[in-house]
């Protein structure tokens, strides 16, 4: 079986891969043995908050916010690495949240997903051949006098040479660790793949490099990416649309270059305005945010930005903003922007 | 400028490992002048040896590492060589570092307020008396300098530990113990890695505030160029163990002269120009084990030539600005 070239090409038409609906995680631990024990009444964790997005077939869609905005726990809630606590998830037309355990495990050779931390994510006991050839084995897609070859040509899609297939993953650098990752991800040839912030961990010429792989990748095979990142410059390179993230919502969506010239939502202004530019572009009039990002135990009532925003008005304590389309294609949710 | 007399002087700082798998030279012959008031950025990537070069500043090079040559000046005074014991009178309140990670630089059994305390003790000649009074002075001091960094409630927080603030509370805590004794240089070692860009903005910020008001010298330590171009006056930029190009910030990364910075610049994706193509460096950075004596970067470059593969000095390209490379401007962009 050939990994690299079976599927088709993006095609042009628009057609939507994933569309979530309303996904919700919360981590609730006020029920648990341990604070019957100990009498600590646990809390609720509102990592991700009633969120919709859709990606269309073939484009890429950059997820972006401060750490600890549910950025990754929604990525993962997606893939149903975490199982998500209600909402839902249709992915080519099956709701993913009511899959058995069977068809989940069938799905997964369509969803896939890339770590961030090349250093973790690998098991230091196993050689590559064993960290990319499992998921063949398990899914049963090759036989298993056919791994080796198919390791081989995803170790060669990936910039890697076959003969590291020997080696174990200390004897590699961050970036060939990376690498790794994304050959594993590609390995049962899926449609979709979530970049859990893919290059955070690399050095700025050696994510250059792996910035170019997933691109050059996606464009090979057809892949649609939801890439979770906090760096700006990087997202608005590699996607098509963004998602702006707070505290378990997603703020603010659109077409990148409308993010980007244009945003509407005091969060993405501010994060936008706050990344040192090299061209100094970016100086003069910066939004600043003061504070730090609120906790999501306890969010703030209303809007959850209200308590670092800069044109907070007394309406947005009180009432969480909708989403509303304004008419250059972004949708915003705030109180102040009402598209009229 | 070129009257007033460098605070710190780094000349062919040599700084060497001796591990196991061979001699490591983290530092080859890395010279840099910090005037007073100034902030000079030091990019590179890992393995660079910015760390290393401003650990053997602050006398922190232990066995297995030694410094192998060269000078260190800080207000024309000998550091290299120099006993521990005044270097303990040194660090802390002339020079002071602020260690990358916040959360493992502090130390997570003490208070934050005994932390900024502790240095205010040793240091502080204003704080006397008895030791109640010392105390109650010191204690004034790190709400002082806590409400500098700008910690909310600086009065309560001060008895919290590191492990009930955020990350960018933390990190200007850090700063805040770095500052206690008002020293003449700073030393950010990756100072808002960790951070958010929205955190990021304001622990820079606060650092270019103190600069100003206390009229200190920065040296910014960072892989970020963007964040060069915004807040220092000058940059060097390191590449295995080498300052490679350094200069006045906006000349350097306007026109970038060695090929690394230039490779360097490409590899960034341009937001106001999003249609351009990123071009990475392909390769890696060498090991810093048994190095040929030729140019570092000469395994990536698209321009090598012969004599790369012998050694390359620094050149003065006029303008404040050198660059290790035998044809700077060859290939300007």
């Amino acid at each position: 079986m050939n990994k690299a070239m079976k599927c088709t090409a993006g095609t042009a038409e628009q057609y939507v891969l994933l569309q979530v609906n309303n996904l919700v995680k919360h981590y609730d631990s006020r029920s648990g043995l341990w604070g019957k024990i100990t009498g600590n009444p646990g809390s609720l964790v509102q990592a991700v908050d009633g969120v919709s997005l859709t990606i269309n077939r073939g484009e890429t869609l950059g997820l972006i916010g401060e750490s600890g905005c549910g950025k990754s726990t929604l990525g993962r809630a997606i893939l149903r690495l975490h199982e998500p606590t209600s909402g839902s998830v249709t992915f080519d037309g099956t709701d993913v949240t009511k899959l058995d355990a069977d068809s989940l495990k069938k799905m997964r050779r369509r969803m896939q997903i890339i770590f961030q931390d090349p250093y973790a994510s690998l098991n230091p006991r196993k050689t590559i051949e064993d960290i990319i050839g499992t998921a063949l084995r398990l899914q049963g897609v090759a036989k298993s006098s056919d791994i080796r070859g198919c390791v081989t040509q995803l170790l060669e899609n990936v910039g890697l040479k076959p003969d590291h297939m020997t080696r174990f993953p200390h004897q590699f650098s961050g970036g060939q660790r990376q690498r790794i990752g994304i050959a594993r991800a590609l390995a049962l040839n899926p449609e979709f793949i979530v970049c859990d912030e893919p290059v955070s961990a690399l050095d700025v010429s050696i994510q250059a490099q792996v910035i170019q792989l997933l691109d050059d990748l996606k464009r090979e095979l057809g892949l649609t990416y939801l890439f979770i990142s906090h760096d700006i410059s990087v997202i608005g390179y590699i996607s098509d649309h963004i998602a702006v993230m707070y505290l378990g919502d997603i703020v603010e969506t659109g077409p990148t270059k409308q993010i980007l010239t244009d945003p509407q939502h005091p969060y993405t202004q501010a994060l936008l305005s706050a990344v040192p530019r090299v061209d100094g572009s970016g100086t003069g009039d910066r939004v600043k945010l003061t504070g730090d990002l609120p906790s999501p135990i306890n969010p703030p009532k209303g809007c959850k930005f209200h308590t670092r925003c800069p044109y907070a008005k007394d309406e947005c304590q009180l009432k969480k903003p909708e989403h509303h389309e304004l008419k250059n294609g972004l949708t915003v949710a705030c109180h102040l922007v009402t598209g009229n | 400028m070129t009257e007033a007399q460098p605070i710190l002087s780094i000349s062919n700082l040599q700084t060497r490992f001796a591990t196991r798998y061979g001699l490591v030279t983290a530092v080859d012959g890395v010279s840099l002048d910090v005037m007073p008031g100034e902030c000079v950025g030091v990019v590179g990537e890992s393995g660079s040896g910015k760390s290393v070069t401003f650990a053997s500043v602050m006398g922190l090079i232990k066995p297995p590492g030694w410094i192998d040559g060269g000078s260190i000046k800080f207000e024309g005074q000998e550091l290299v060589g120099m006993s521990e014991r005044s270097y303990r009178s040194l660090r802390g309140k002339y020079i002071a570092m602020t260690m990358q990670d916040a959360l493992t630089a502090l130390n997570p059994a003490l208070t934050v307020g005994f932390q900024i305390m502790e240095v205010l003790l040793a240091h502080d000649s204003q704080i006397s008396g008895s030791a109640r009074n010392r105390i109650r002075k010191a204690r004034a001091r790190v709400i002082e300098m806590m409400m500098l960094v700008r910690i909310p409630s600086p009065e309560t927080r001060l008895n919290d530990y590191p492990h009930q603030f955020s990350g960018g509370m933390r990190q200007r805590m850090m700063i805040a113990i770095a500052l206690a004794c008002r020293p003449k240089l700073l030393i950010a070692d990756e100072p808002t890695t960790a951070l958010d860009v929205t955190i990021q903005a304001q622990v820079l910020e606060l650092i270019t505030d103190i600069r100003q008001t206390l009229g200190m010298s920065v040296i910014l330590i960072t892989h970020d160029l963007g964040v060069v171009a915004e807040y220092c006056d000058r940059v060097a930029v390191m590449y295995a163990g080498q300052v490679i190009e350094s200069g006045p910030t906006k000349s350097v990364i306007g026109q970038p002269s060695h090929p690394y910075t230039q490779g360097l610049l490409r590899s960034i994706p341009n937001l106001a120009n999003l249609d351009k193509r990123i071009r990475p460096i392909e390769g890696q950075v060498p090991e810093l084990i048994d190095l040929t004596p030729g140019c570092r970067f000469i395994g990536r470059c698209d321009v090598r030539e012969e004599a790369c593969t012998q050694r390359v000095e620094m050149r003065n390209i006029g303008q404040g600005r050198t660059v290790r490379c035998i044809q700077p401007k060859g290939n300007v962009q």
